[in-house]
């Protein structure tokens, strides 16, 4: 891909973040980024198309490390699940023989697996090695037949929300227009009910949560020509510029998407989520405004009444074991205000949330709803988040899987909001799934007997053996002021006299006496 | 129906299960293993020793068949052969006759004589018969003799167990007063009274452990010395290849400490401890963290010695472990059938972690029952089981390799524990207890809970969704290429 192109795909007029002062998305910094390249983000974008051969053209790394580990679940096709790589040898990058093998790759997949059509992901080697993937795979569709798509978005090229919109943007450019939708099936439409088509930009089905939504969808007669790209199929893809309303789920990295639709073909669109009842309502009410029947709009009022209603009771049980329990909210962009809400919704107060990547229309939303106090985490590094999770007397940390473990390291109860999850909270009713999931770790029995330190040491036996390492392990953690005074404190008052143990007490019991106390700093 | 259990005291907020009593007539996929095998066993955790029941034959055939195809060994067990005749004029003489076959054929150390219903009913006096066989073998003087009441009317496998290891204790431990033992002049010895409920990997572990606080531990019986699956050079041994040494019980009341593990094993530990006056420390279970710290600190106690760092890193793994399991373990709702210690362990390690024990069935009512954690726990079998665990919507069964056609019935998964495991290899040596093994059985069972996909979403087919024609109802399409399709139509 060319420079140029590249930089037009980073200044997105239609994100807020290119209003400010660093335009696009910021470089990353070598030795301090974390987050996955330009064909990762492709990649996940599009993988859950589901009846698409997706094609890694690359050596083993970048298929081999990331095949069939998101959650993204489909109706039919199980293709996407299967990982396809041309697995570049040595020999292939030196002899050049990489188009050779991309194209023979293409014909097997066809031949082996009839799929609705070829996606054919470059990486670093073959664009440093100058394989030319566009001019194969239009050789591949012209011999066999098929849609070969090229989606040029080498790791190199940047980071993954780039990759996103790579990878939007070549759905765009070569597959939307494809095809006209199919006609609406017979026996559906009658006077006074129409059905309207729409597109959803940026929805995984992740875990399987659109099928809680999809419902609502047909009860109201709004068709989803389009996911891009929980549960999509190429044909669908094909029909997407026929969407009289597109919505932008949850993300802003296929924000270019839905914009040049609207340029193309003059699709309206809007930014919403599934997360949250109000959510839930607003995404509802913002397709039957923009689609603007009057009738739709009618029908879409009187679901919504009846389904917060129902949502309503059946959370209350949910809303009595989780009222007051305080929330550190760690994820990116919209959701850092629309699970905000969700939370509250269950009676929970969210003591602080994440706004790496939220925009500043995003941390409006966010004082409106936590007040202007609200804490705002922009370095979410693990180090800041527990010392914040600790000054806030947090109860749960609800963040992305990648700070699992760092939760779990420091003992605290931990909800994945993340695409890796294996639970869906989409929709009315997903929200009793996120109510079950967090009560399963805040309630669990484990935290007190995860927190022990071992009753020998506070005995006083054997203590002293272990202090050098207990000690030198003190040393490492010594950087978390906030626990470091409650070590003291807490071995102190444990032990009494004896300075060796309460030396001797290292990260467990630095962790069980900070943890103590803030417990009882908020009861 | 429940038994009005004693009130706990007003302190303790625990709350006890009801006991509900067998109330049918049939037992429906039993549950329970004789007491007579429970016997048995503990006698081939001796050395050079042969259990021979007194019994019709075919009481010793069955258990053999047990035993080998838990342990995949070949048993030593021998029978008295109760015939019509000694079963009605009294089996005194195919006593007699028995031991004297087997000291002339092999040379044993010990013959443990478990008996059966069958003599029970009979009234056979089987010390009796003994003396007898003492007055006319002296030539045979050498080899002990312990005789032990475990009719298979009575208890079940763990109580079998405990009475034949009370009743070597009563035979072979000499009273401090009469031999002259102290308790701690052997400071670094360790009585182990470990119940049936441990493998013989947890009894490796144990020893494992006592070793690291350079401990002797003697273990009675030793089934990790006999029936731990090992090779020995000689291709046939008529008696136990493993075990306690018979020599050692003499020592036992010169040890530091006695560890009980197990409420079952309180009847033997009562006569040990009256016997020798060796204190001792007594253990429900061995499975949690809980539990191995409160071992893991009595090991250090009685040995002076610092808990080895490999120990504390053990400890912090099960932790590790704890948290990473509790997001599948956490709610889920399990059913287990088994003897009481084991259901106490189990039942107590899924608490600890947030699960509920929604279905428990023992074999037969015990004291140590008190102690599982769940509401209550049926006396029964596993069409008991199977009832509660449909009644109560258990996501997991716990039990023996019976429950096998119980799972597929109730269509979910079986962890297969406790006695007789036949159609696994290696059941019988699987490490439940001490940090790693409660680890393993952590993750074994946070996979198995992951298996059933919870929170799943059923997928749902939209009407207005444009399908391909290949996935549309009654359309073609390939079943080989996406059997998910197929499925779906279906």
């Amino acid at each position: 891909m060319k420079q140029k192109d590249i930089a037009a795909l980073l200044d997105e007029p239609a994100c807020e973040h290119n209003t400010k002062a660093k335009s696009g998305c910021a470089k990353p910094k070598p030795g301090a980024t974390a987050g996955g390249c330009a064909f990762d983000g492709a990649q996940i974008a599009l993988l859950p198309i589901g009846d698409v051969a997706h094609i890694v053209h690359g050596s083993i790394a970048c298929a081999g490390s990331a095949w069939d580990n998101r959650g993204s679940r489909s109706t039919g096709p199980t293709l996407y699940k299967l990982g396809m790589t041309t697995d570049l040898t040595e020999q292939d990058v030196i002899m050049g023989r990489g188009e050779k093998r991309l194209f023979h790759s293409i014909k097997q997949a066809i031949e082996s697996y009839d799929p609705a059509a070829v996606f054919v992901y470059n990486t670093c080697v073959p664009a440093l090695i100058g394989d030319d993937v566009d001019a194969v795979c239009k050789a591949a569709a012209e011999r066999f037949g098929k849609p070969v798509v090229s989606v040029d978005a080498a790791g190199f090229y940047g980071t993954k929300n780039l990759g996103n919109r790579i990878a939007g943007e070549t759905m765009v450019k070569q597959v939307c227009g494809g095809r006209e939708p199919d006609p609406i099936p017979a026996g559906i439409e009658r006077p006074g009910f129409k059905v309207h088509d729409v597109a959803l930009v940026g929805e995984y089905n992740i875990a399987g949560e659109m099928w809680r939504v999809m419902p609502l969808f047909d009860e109201l007669g709004i068709r989803v020509l389009c996911t891009l790209s929980g549960d999509a199929r190429f044909h669908e893809v094909q029909t997407m510029h026929r969407a009289e309303v597109n919505m932008m789920v949850c993300s802003k990295a296929m924000i270019n998407v839905a914009r040049k639709l609207e340029q193309a073909f003059g699709t309206p669109w809007f930014e919403g989520s599934f997360y949250g009842v109000a959510d839930v309502s607003q995404a509802l009410r913002d397709f039957a405004r923009l689609i603007a029947d009057p009738d739709l709009s009618a029908r879409t009022e009187a679901l919504i009444a009846r389904e917060e209603a129902r949502i309503d009771a059946e959370l209350e049980p949910w809303r009595e074991r989780l009222r007051g329990k305080r929330v550190l909210l760690y994820t990116g962009g919209v959701k850092s205000w629309s699970v905000v809400s969700a939370l509250q919704d269950l009676g929970m107060s969210v003591v602080a949330t994440g706004t790496r990547k939220s925009t500043e229309d995003d941390k409006a939303r966010i004082r409106e709803l936590m007040g202007d106090e609200a804490v705002m985490i922009e370095d979410g590094n693990p180090r800041n988040l527990l010392d914040l999770y600790r000054q806030q007397g947090a109860d749960l940390l609800v963040a992305g899987g990648r700070n699992q473990y760092t939760a779990l390291k420091a003992r605290i109860p931990f909800l994945d909001i993340n695409q890796e999850r294996e639970f869906g909270y989409a929709g009315y009713d997903g929200m009793l799934e996120l109510a079950r999931q967090m009560c399963l770790t805040i309630e669990s029995p484990i935290w007190a007997a995860v927190r022990s330190a071992p009753p020998w040491r506070s005995a006083g036996q054997g203590a002293a053996a272990d202090a050098p390492a207990a000690q030198s392990r003190a040393r490492e953690t010594g950087a978390n002021a906030v626990s470091g005074a409650g070590a003291d404190t807490g071995a102190g008052a444990k032990t009494g006299a004896n300075t060796n143990v309460a030396a001797a007490s290292s990260l467990t019991s630095s962790i069980a006496a900070s943890q103590a106390e803030t417990e009882a700093a908020h009861g | 129906m429940a038994d009005s259990q004693p009130s706990a005291p007003a302190t303790v907020a625990k709350l006890t299960p009801s006991i509900i009593k067998r109330n049918k007539a049939l037992s429906v996929g039993p549950l329970k293993a004789s007491a007579t095998l429970g016997a048995t066993l503990a006698f081939l955790g001796m050395r050079r020793s042969i259990p021979m029941l007194h019994g019709s034959q075919g009481c010793t055939a069955f258990g053999k068949i047990f035993f080998i195809q838990h342990f995949r060994e070949p048993m030593p067990i021998q029978t008295t052969a109760m015939d019509q005749v000694s079963t009605i004029m009294g089996g005194d003489e195919s006593i007699v006759e028995g031991l004297a076959t087997i000291c002339a054929k092999h040379q044993p150390a010990l013959i443990g004589i478990p008996t059966t219903g069958l003599v029970e009913t009979q009234g056979a006096d089987v010390p009796r018969a003994i003396q007898m066989f003492r007055s006319r073998h002296p030539e045979y003087a050498e080899v002990a003799v312990v005789p032990v009441a475990s009719p298979d009317y009575s208890g079940c496998l763990e109580t079998g167990f405990n009475s034949a290891v009370k009743a070597i204790i009563n035979a072979l431990v000499p009273k401090a007063t009469a031999a002259g033992t102290r308790p701690g002049r052997r400071p670094r010895q360790v009585n182990v009274l470990a119940g049936s409920a441990l493998t013989t990997g947890d009894l490796e572990h144990l020893k494992d452990l006592l070793e690291r606080f350079r401990l002797r531990p003697v273990l009675l019986p030793d089934l990790a010395d006999s029936l731990d699956g090992h090779l020995v050079d000689n291709d046939y041994s008529a008696l136990t290849i493993g075990g306690t040494p018979i020599d050692e019980l003499a020592t036992l009341g010169d040890a530091a400490a006695t560890l009980v593990i197990g409420g079952s094993m309180t009847g033997a530990a009562d006569l040990l401890a009256k016997r020798t006056g060796v204190p001792d420390h007594r253990f429900p279970h061995l499975m949690g963290l809980e539990a191995m710290d409160r071992f893991i600190s009595t090991l250090a106690e009685i040995s002076a010695e610092p808990v080895p760092e490999r120990i504390e890193r053990q400890r912090s793994q099960l932790q590790d472990a704890m948290l990473d399991a509790h997001f599948s373990i956490g709610q889920g709702r399990f059913a287990i059938a088994a003897d009481a210690d084991l259901l106490v362990a189990f039942s107590q390690l899924l608490a600890s972690m947030g699960a509920e024990t929604v279905a428990a069935v023992a074999p037969t009512n015990a004291p140590s029952l008190a102690e599982v954690a769940a509401a209550q726990v049926k006396i029964g079998d596993l069409e008991d089981l199977e009832q509660l665990a449909r009644a109560n919507g258990a996501e997991v069964l716990i039990t023996n390799s019976h429950g096998t056609h119980t799972a597929e019935r109730l269509g979910i998964p079986l962890l297969r524990a406790g006695f007789p495991q036949f159609d696994h290899v290696g059941g019988w040596q699987r490490q439940w207890i001490g940090y790693q093994g409660s680890r393993q059985t952590l993750f074994d069972l946070a996979n198995i809970m992951l298996g059933l996909h919870k929170g799943e979403i059923a997928p749902y087919r939209s009407r207005l969704k444009q399908w391909p024609s290949a996935e549309r109802q009654g359309g073609s399409f390939d079943p080989s290429i996406d059997p998910a399709i197929g499925a779906a139509v279906a």
